[in-house]
């Protein structure tokens, strides 16, 4: 593992880069063949609105995996990933356009433990709400 | 109906091995819209000190789901698989996953519990190589609406 950020370089409060991703329907889809979830609340409207949805979700490990880049981008190496977790707490609702859904994500150093590694918190919002709840990562830095 | 509290506890059989590709590493990683040179180009995952391309970290999920197959629809567990949905998730990683690995994850049934009337459902996925080297291990947790207030 060759984490490109140094423990002692981050402090708590140490803010990672943000990220802004357009999740739309072709993602979805995309998600849905490479992941195997061919759930249909995340590709169908029809479907989606008589099980009581707005719209087609994305889905949640999809939103996972989408938050989960603002700590690996800001180490480099993924495989200093430790620990990741998430509470699934709203829906990402995917409308039929060609926007999508957009959904910000922004993390800070939350705790720095001795062993060399540190705790991000994440946060990420749609449509001006949460959708992650407790989303925490531990990273080893070099 | 609630959910059965004697399952807690409850260990599955492995799953069969599910083998990593390479390209399917590289699928998945472009599906979730992620080009990291890590999970895309061997040379790069090889300066990192990786065997070969490595998963992204939700990778995992798709192991650990298939195996957890037979515990969610173990009859005598009585879980409404039509009202799930997926409540939380977590993973601790040993090492990523990395093209070329046999995995076979055990699922263990974690935890059972009731709140604001739905049924709570963790799973533990313990994945490994066929070798026997613990890789990740993933939790699960699966959220019935409305099941546990049905049976009170």
């Amino acid at each position: 593992m060759t984490a490109s950020v140094a423990w002692v370089d981050v402090e708590v409060g140490t803010e990672l880069p943000s990220l802004s991703v357009d999740i739309e329907r072709v993602n979805l889809v995309r998600y849905a063949g490479a992941s195997g979830d061919f759930n249909p609340i995340h590709w169908n409207q029809r479907f989606a609105q008589s099980v009581g949805l707005p719209d087609v979700i994305a889905h949640g490990m999809l939103t996972m995996a989408t938050a989960g880049r603002v700590v690996t981008d800001w180490v480099g190496d993924p495989g200093a990933l430790l620990e990741y977790g998430v509470r699934f707490t709203r829906p990402v609702v995917v409308p039929d356009d060609d926007a999508g859904a957009t959904v910000e994500i922004s993390g800070k150093v939350a705790e720095k433990r001795d062993d060399g590694t540190v705790r991000v918190d994440l946060t990420a919002t749609f449509a001006g709400s949460t959708v992650l709840g407790k989303a925490q990562a531990v990273v080893r830095l070099a | 109906m609630a959910l059965n509290k004697d399952f807690i506890g409850k260990v599955y059989p492995a799953s069969a091995p599910y083998s990593v590709g390479r390209e399917k590493v590289r699928e998945f990683a472009s599906a979730i819209g992620d080009e990291n040179p890590a999970y895309h180009d061997v040379a790069a995952a090889r300066a990192l000190g990786h065997g070969d391309v490595i998963a992204p970290p939700t990778f995992a999920f798709m192991i650990s789901f298939r195996a957890s197959s037979a515990a969610v629809h173990d009859p005598g567990l009585g879980l409404d698989y039509s009202r799930v949905v997926h409540g939380e998730q977590r993973f601790a990683y040993d090492r990523p996953i990395t093209a070329g690995d046999d995995l076979v994850c055990v699922t263990t049934i974690e935890n059972i519990r009731e709140a604001a009337g739905n049924d709570i459902l963790t799973t533990r996925g313990d994945v490994s190589t066929v070798e026997g080297e613990h890789i990740v291990t993933t939790w699960t947790t699966t959220v019935a609406r409305g099941t546990a207030e049905e049976s009170s």
